[in-house]
């Protein structure tokens, strides 16, 4: 039978397979498509960036050390957006680090099968929930609260830390999942031998098991931390509007990325240095999370293949 | 045939895989300071079987096993047993040497701080290395990784973690199987040696380790249903060779098989 079925020539000369060619040339347009907006969003930047600082009223090093944002009177200090976009990525991460590793630990190691299946696509829906609901979920829910814990003489409307508690809400799903994923991946071998040796759950999984996943582990951190920087919505809604340089979280602030989509959504003209300010905040913000992708890379690089 | 005051013991063991029957009335005795080995053909539920004797089943959902494991006068399976505490005295050294992605001495050390070792930790480590016959190799390179070394010195690594937490019983399974000729016999001569001070069961798919290394064989094989292990010969090894009493034995050990 099976030969008989074949054409009776032998033939190995080769042959042009048009198909593989056209799929191969849209590839890689997809890939040069992706690589050619990061580049044109880098120019744009830049080239705006470039018109901020050259204009006399603005010093590079007013704009890196002052703690005033103002521009109608010419003041042109990042700290202050700076500084409330570093307080509530802090206050996020505080939230989505410790719970987002004990949920991922929790589902890998310890969760029965049918809760695990249970858990973990529940867990994503709260990933898929839009950034303008947290939002007014931080305005209405969480200010509220810390308003009744804290007093609400301490705590304003507006503060740094109900924005950051949701954020770190709405980033935990994030690392867990990706975290859960790098513990899963640690083969089964490893923790057989832990057990093997008399260790508990608890010592298998944080002596064995998460050392062996860090890489996997840090890389979801940088990214949930990558995510809290650039977050705009929930901090638009709840975290204040108005730069103010204030290391109080319970007071209102405005960050980086608040500060932009306030200031593009008024009337603002083309050319001037307040439209020209809000690239250099772009730009600010762009170098922010390509060290952190950059640090990740790094950090993944040198822990890698740590077991086999 | 039966043992006088085994250490370890099966009573009639039967085990579930969920509906799956994977071994069927197992009964099976190992003598103190003696290497007991279990053969058979693949899929015949030697490792399940070894399992049962630390209760490493038990990280498997779904496991189910009647009949008695005993270690000297308890059974392992009572539910007033810890299955942690199980495994601090039956230790297990696996198929694929599985270190852990840490420092050589780190290896060692790790089971024994678990288990409450309070003595001189240098000591200690050294001391288990010599016992596994891996100190001379690895002394200058204590600190390194134990990913680098080659698979035999890693098998014998995992031997020293074992031996490390002071265990009474070393379960093995397939500990040659990843390994050349000569890793091989290094870790059989180790076998011997351990025999003094340990109690030591060993699975194996080479017929010619069983003969070398064991004191008692089990012989296991599918039922005659298909459906699941048992042993169906166990004895002195080296009477289980020479004079089976069982065809099927027969035919396995001399290659007749299938």
């Amino acid at each position: 039978m099976g030969v008989d079925n074949f054409p009776p020539m032998l033939v190995l000369r080769r042959r042009s397979r048009p198909g593989e060619w056209l799929i191969q040339g849209f590839l890689l347009l997809c890939a040069l498509l992706s690589i050619l907006t990061t580049l044109g969003i880098v120019v744009v930047l830049g080239r705006e960036s470039w018109l901020f600082f050259g204009d006399e009223a603005v010093t590079l090093s007013e704009f890196l050390t002052s703690t005033t944002w103002q521009p109608a009177i010419g003041h042109f200090g990042v700290w202050p957006l700076l500084n409330a976009t570093l307080m509530t990525t802090t206050i996020a991460m505080l939230v989505a680090i410790p719970l987002g590793l004990g949920v991922a630990i929790y589902l890998s190691e310890y969760a029965a099968p049918h809760v695990h299946d249970f858990l973990k696509p529940t867990l994503e829906v709260l990933a898929g929930i839009p950034t303008v609901v947290y939002g007014y979920f931080a305005l209405t829910f969480m200010t509220p609260l810390l308003q009744n814990l804290f007093g609400r003489e301490t705590v304003e409307i507006y503060n740094t830390a109900s924005a950051g508690l949701v954020m770190g809400i709405m980033i935990l799903p994030l690392i867990a999942s990706l975290s859960e994923d790098a513990l899963r991946a640690v083969p089964r071998s490893l923790r057989e031998a832990a057990y093997a040796l008399g260790a508990t759950p608890l010592e298998t999984s944080t002596q064995v098991v998460l050392p062996a996943a860090l890489s996997g582990i840090s890389a979801a951190i940088i990214l949930g931390i990558s995510r809290a920087i650039g977050e705009t919505m929930i901090v638009s809604i709840a975290a204040g509007a108005g730069p103010s340089f204030t290391l109080n979280p319970f007071e209102a602030a405005e960050t980086m990325t608040g500060h932009i989509a306030r200031i593009s959504g008024g009337d603002l003209s083309y050319n001037t240095i307040d439209y020209n300010s809000i690239f250099a905040l772009g730009m600010t913000l762009f170098i922010f999370t390509f060290s952190l992708n950059l640090i990740s890379r790094i950090i993944v690089e040198r822990f890698r293949e740590v077991y086999e | 045939m039966l043992i006088e005051n085994p250490l370890m013991e099966a009573r009639q063991v039967t085990l579930y895989y969920g509906a799956s029957e994977a071994l069927r009335d197992v009964t099976l005795q190992a003598a103190p300071h003696q290497i007991t080995a279990l053969i058979g053909p693949s899929g015949c539920g030697k490792s399940t079987m070894l399992r049962c004797f630390n209760r490493m089943n038990d990280l498997i959902p779904h496991v189910r096993l009647s009949g008695q494991i005993l270690y000297r006068t308890h059974d392992l399976y009572h539910p007033d047993i810890d299955p942690v505490e199980v495994r601090r005295k039956i230790g297990m050294v696996f198929q694929k040497p599985n270190p852990f992605p840490k420092s050589i001495y780190e290896n060692v050390a790790w089971g024994a701080r678990l288990n409450g070792y309070r003595g001189n930790m240098d000591e200690l480590v050294e001391r288990c290395l010599r016992q596994a016959a891996l100190w001379d190799e690895v002394q200058d390179q204590l600190r390194k990784s134990a990913l680098a070394l080659s698979g035999g010195q890693q098998q014998r690594l995992c031997i020293a973690r074992t031996i490390a937490t002071e265990p009474e019983v070393i379960l093995m399974d397939e500990p040659c199987s990843a390994l050349d000729p000569i890793a091989t016999l290094r870790i059989e001569d180790l076998m011997r040696e351990l025999k003094e001070r340990y109690t030591i069961i060993i699975v194996t798919h080479n017929m010619q380790q069983a003969a070398r290394v064991s004191d008692y064989t089990a012989m296991m094989m599918l039922t005659d249903d298909r459906a699941a292990g048992t042993i169906i010969e166990f004895g002195e090894t080296q009477r289980l060779f020479t004079t089976p009493s069982d065809r099927r034995t027969e035919d396995y050990i001399t290659g007749r098989f299938g």
